[in-house]
């Protein structure tokens, strides 16, 4: 029934078939993806900024409460990429659907970049809506806008790859939560989200930096304030570390089949 | 001149060449199990073909590799013209799936589901088309209606809906009437027909071999991971089948009269029934029978005949293997 035999180069039909449809599921489940995660972050403006942020000290010169908000991002960033490509690749091998994604003609670099890219999306406007809320509770500063926006998208896609990974590795909804749950948010949580790790104890501050968190969130908080935990370059080369590894964990995955076909 | 003649060649070329060839096409699981052993098939454009065999035969892991979304250990597949490992894009946009599990996004709706399958397998989208192809399989009224309050039939067509919203040139369908009831049924058939009418390859496997029988040019048996027939449906069931022929006699008999020694007879029912047994190309040996029984005296009451359909032969296929 096809009459044109020409050569599928890059299926950009498919691709943008799966973008919109995990658009589509976001938006779907709005409350999920966007409210709740703003009305948690809004708590935390409210607990930390407004109720004890007076009573805080001002870190290296930065009103605590607007201190907080590039690490509530990042901890949001974190958390909503894995879990949003971790569900989106887990759904279908969990329903079933899964086989209509693996007979299609896309190949895993397509795939890769629907599934990443929708997630990574989803995290990016989080993030945003994140930022504008804090605008209307604390001041804040973006000194080097474009390295936010460079560390933003690159947090979002590195951790979306990692969800994307974890999704295919998980045989049940445990273990889909495992990872994030156990893994991530307590380093999120120790990464000084809530504090400058120049406050801690030598030993403890030096334990801190084998966590990758803070140098993520130093990175990003640098971007804002101009100050950071850690070097600039070092936070970046981390990200992109991260990113390298993740990439190549998926190249292995889509090469051997892993957890996707017999 | 030239250029027509060519063109004219490679019509009939592409006329003879199997839309779909398989060669020594083996499959082992982890778990050790060869699910496929030197598979060799081959199939003609426009035919539609039936794969028959018991469960855990191999068929639907055939269908899977062919598909892409099971690996084989070796062998090739050439789908159209491309190989399915090195040319997987040209190959799989000539092909449609219907699996056998009901597997859908419960909260999409029909329309979005079938455009979905549309984009993924790389085609613009094409409403017209899309409009028919629901029509044709009674889902426009339920478009947008969530999956997830259709009734099981309603499901099937959307998959098959799904498989066929890319415009494949071969599908297979993999147990496709396995639970649905006798209108769907009647209306896949149907549309199986029609598919074929315009071209397309269709490669089913099935447990209600009655239906084979009444709709495949081609049959495959395949037991324990080996294709052990590949026939004609008409010939094999020529070749393979069975006729048998019960004359009720007017008198019993205690053994078979030596003038009647020609002919496969056994004695039934004690000596009321004289039953003949031939291959269905021998037909014309009855009328030689009946006429000797006639020199030798031998009246009967009453006769009948029965002939073995495909579901007995595969029965006797497959037992002889196992």
């Amino acid at each position: 029934m096809r009459t044109d035999s020409k050569p599928l180069m890059f299926n950009r039909h498919g691709v943008w078939a799966i973008y919109r449809f995990e658009m589509a599921r976001a938006l779907r489940t709005v409350g999920g993806t966007f409210i709740t995660p703003v009305i948690t972050t809004s708590l935390y403006f409210v607990v930390f900024g407004s109720a004890m942020g007076p009573r805080m000290t001002a870190v290296t010169g930065v009103n605590y409460g607007a201190f907080i908000v590039p690490g509530l991002i990042m901890l949001s960033i974190l958390t909503e990429s894995l879990s949003n490509a971790s569900f989106g690749i887990y759904m279908p091998k969990f329903t079933g659907t899964i086989y209509e994604l693996l007979s299609a003609p896309v190949s895993y670099l397509e795939v890769l970049l629907a599934y990443v890219g929708a997630a990574a999306t989803k995290s990016i406007v989080l993030g945003s809506v994140i930022l504008a809320t804090a605008t209307l509770f604390v001041p804040i500063q973006i000194l080097h806008p474009w390295w936010m926006i460079s560390f933003l998208v690159l947090t979002a896609a590195t951790f979306s790859l990692f969800g994307f990974i974890i999704g295919i590795w998980a045989k049940s909804f445990e273990q889909l939560q495992f990872i994030p749950m156990l893994v991530v948010t307590p380093l999120t949580f120790l990464g000084g989200a809530f504090y400058s790790i120049d406050i801690l104890p030598p030993a403890w501050r030096t334990f801190s930096l084998f966590n990758p968190v803070v140098y993520l969130i130093s990175g990003f908080r640098w971007s804002f304030y101009g100050r950071s935990d850690v070097s600039v370059e070092a936070s970046l080369a981390l990200t992109l570390g991260i990113f390298v590894i993740c990439l190549a964990a998926v190249a292995w995955i889509f090469k051997t089949g892993y957890r996707l076909k017999n | 001149m030239g250029k027509s003649y060519t063109g004219a060649l490679n019509v009939i070329l592409s006329m003879m060449m199997p839309v779909l060839s398989i060669s020594n096409l083996t499959k082992s699981y982890a778990s050790g199990l060869q699910a496929l052993k030197n598979v060799n098939l081959e199939i003609q454009k426009g035919e539609i073909f039936a794969l028959l065999g018991p469960n855990g035969a191999g068929k639907t892991t055939l269908i899977n590799i062919v598909c892409g979304t099971v690996t084989r250990t070796g062998g090739t597949v050439v789908a159209d013209g491309h190989d399915i490992g090195r040319d997987y894009r040209a190959a799989r946009t000539k092909i449609g799936l219907v699996p056998q599990e009901l597997a859908t996004d419960m909260f999409e709706k029909v329309l979005s589901t079938v455009n979905f399958s549309r984009g993924l397998f790389g085609r613009a989208p094409n409403p017209p088309f899309i409009e028919k192809l629901l029509r044709d399989l009674s889902l426009w009224e339920k478009r947008n209606d969530r999956i997830m309050t259709l009734s099981g039939g309603m499901k099937r067509r959307v998959m098959i809906a799904k498989a066929l919203s890319h415009e494949p040139q071969i599908l297979f369908l993999d147990e496709p009437t396995a639970g649905v009831d006798v209108e769907l049924r009647r209306d896949m058939w149907e549309l199986v027909r029609g598919l074929r009418e315009r071209g397309v390859t269709i490669i089913l496997t099935t447990h209600y071999i009655e239906e084979a029988e009444e709709m495949a040019d081609r049959v495959g048996v395949i037991s324990k991971g080996e294709l052990i027939v590949v026939e004609e449906k008409t010939a094999l069931m020529k070749k393979l089948g069975k006729r048998q022929l019960t004359l009720h006699l007017q008198e019993p008999m205690t053994a078979i009269p030596a003038g009647l020694a020609d002919w496969a007879l056994e004695l039934k029912s004690g000596g009321q029934d004289l039953q003949y047994t031939f291959d269905a190309s021998r037909a014309e040996s009855i009328s030689a029978l009946l006429s000797r029984m006639h020199e030798l005296g031998i009246g009967f009451k009453d006769l009948n005949t029965h002939e073995s359909s495909l579901e007995d032969i595969f029965v006797s296929l497959v037992s002889e293997r196992s």
